[in-house]
């Protein structure tokens, strides 16, 4: 159970500059997301399995899909921008 | 100031909260070990004296349920904000209405299409298990609401806007949110109609392990779930609109 627990902990040490390092949006959102589906399992093997339920829907799922959604919403807008520049 | 005294200024200071850092750390407790009464008390005599065997949300929705009601308000007021901020103009309103009501198919793989229609079933199941089985395992309305409000994303994926936006532009979205945090707030209320204090867990609390236990820890977390699938759907629905009513347009 300690190997169990210090795995976890490393891997979520490892993943955690992996989402900072990693400075494309895009990308950004996949390590992200892996990030907060390493968190859930950290939370899970310390034995919280609430926290680990509300980590995988909301950093996992959730905060990823928002992230993507703003980025559409930022790219379209720029584009009707140029298209009325143009004009 | 140049790059090289920025830099060592870094230095400097990042020696200095090492430091700092490496002293707290040795002065921590060992993994696992916990200072105070609380939890041991709680974890002793929740089951007991509320009927619910999950002590996480006999906490939530009952001991501290007052803190609860607080962070829902958050979340409902959070959601609020966006719906402000990407409020839209009023002759636009009207032009998505008229286009929301057809069909359409968007050209998307047969696997994507049946996988994510499957997938959906299960999903929205699951979800109803999770915000309903708060007081008896891991889980509660929180989490199941957020699995529910996703459901309809994979409809979106599927390539079905027009069935995305009749689901997520339906007035009931809005009504399952209001409703949800008001809901939360009247049973608080009705505690004290019935001569208790506020938020306490008045109704009879059945039999430990029973779907219907545990008093109002299940009735809230129902309530928390259906304003948590109220506000992300809504959510989702702002942030896609744009992209929703094109593509319905270029259908039309």
């Amino acid at each position: 159970m300690r190997l169990l627990q210090w795995m976890s902990l490393l891997l979520v040490a490892v993943a955690a500059p992996g989402v900072v390092l990693t400075r494309d949006p895009k990308p950004q959102v996949v390590t992200l997301s892996f990030y907060g589906l390493l968190c859930a399992l950290m939370f899970f093997i310390f034995q919280a399995p609430d926290v680990a339920l509300s980590q995988i829907t909301i950093g996992a799922v959730m905060l990823p899909l928002m992230i993507l959604l703003a980025l559409t919403r930022m790219r379209r807008h720029n584009q009707q921008k140029q298209r009325k520049g143009s004009k | 100031m140049n790059l090289r005294a920025r830099t060592t200024l870094f230095l400097v200071s990042a020696a200095a909260l090492a430091v700092i850092f490496v002293l707290a750390f040795l002065d921590l407790p060992p993994m696992g070990d916990y200072r105070g009464p609380y939890g041991y008390v709680v974890t002793q005599v929740a089951v007991y004296e509320r009927h619910a065997t999950d002590v996480v949300n006999a906490i939530n929705y009952d001991y501290r349920a007052f803190d609860t009601l607080g962070e829902e308000f958050i979340l409902f007021a959070a959601v609020l904000g966006v719906l402000l901020l990407f409020r839209p103009d009023d002759k636009k309103g009207h032009k998505r209405n008229s286009n929301a009501q057809e069909q359409d198919e968007l050209p998307v793989s047969d696997a994507l299409r049946i996988s994510t229609q499957a997938i959906m079933g299960l999903m929205i199941v699951f979800g109803f298990y999770i915000a309903t089985h708060g007081q008896l395992t891991p889980g509660s309305g929180f989490q199941g609401g957020v699995i529910l409000a996703s459901a309809p994303i994979l409809l979106y994926l599927a390539g079905n806007v027009g069935a995305f936006e009749k689901i997520t532009s339906s007035a009931l979205v809005k009504v399952a949110e209001c409703g949800g945090a008001g809901g939360y707030a009247i049973i608080g209320i009705s505690a004290l109609l019935a001569g208790t204090h506020f938020l306490t867990n008045f109704v009879p609390l059945g039999t430990t392990g029973d779907l219907f236990s545990s008093g109002t820890i299940a009735v809230i977390s129902v309530c928390v779930g259906v304003e948590v699938t109220g506000g992300f759907v809504q959510l989702t629905q702002i942030y896609l609109r744009k992209i929703v009513e094109a593509e319905l347009r270029k259908k039309s």
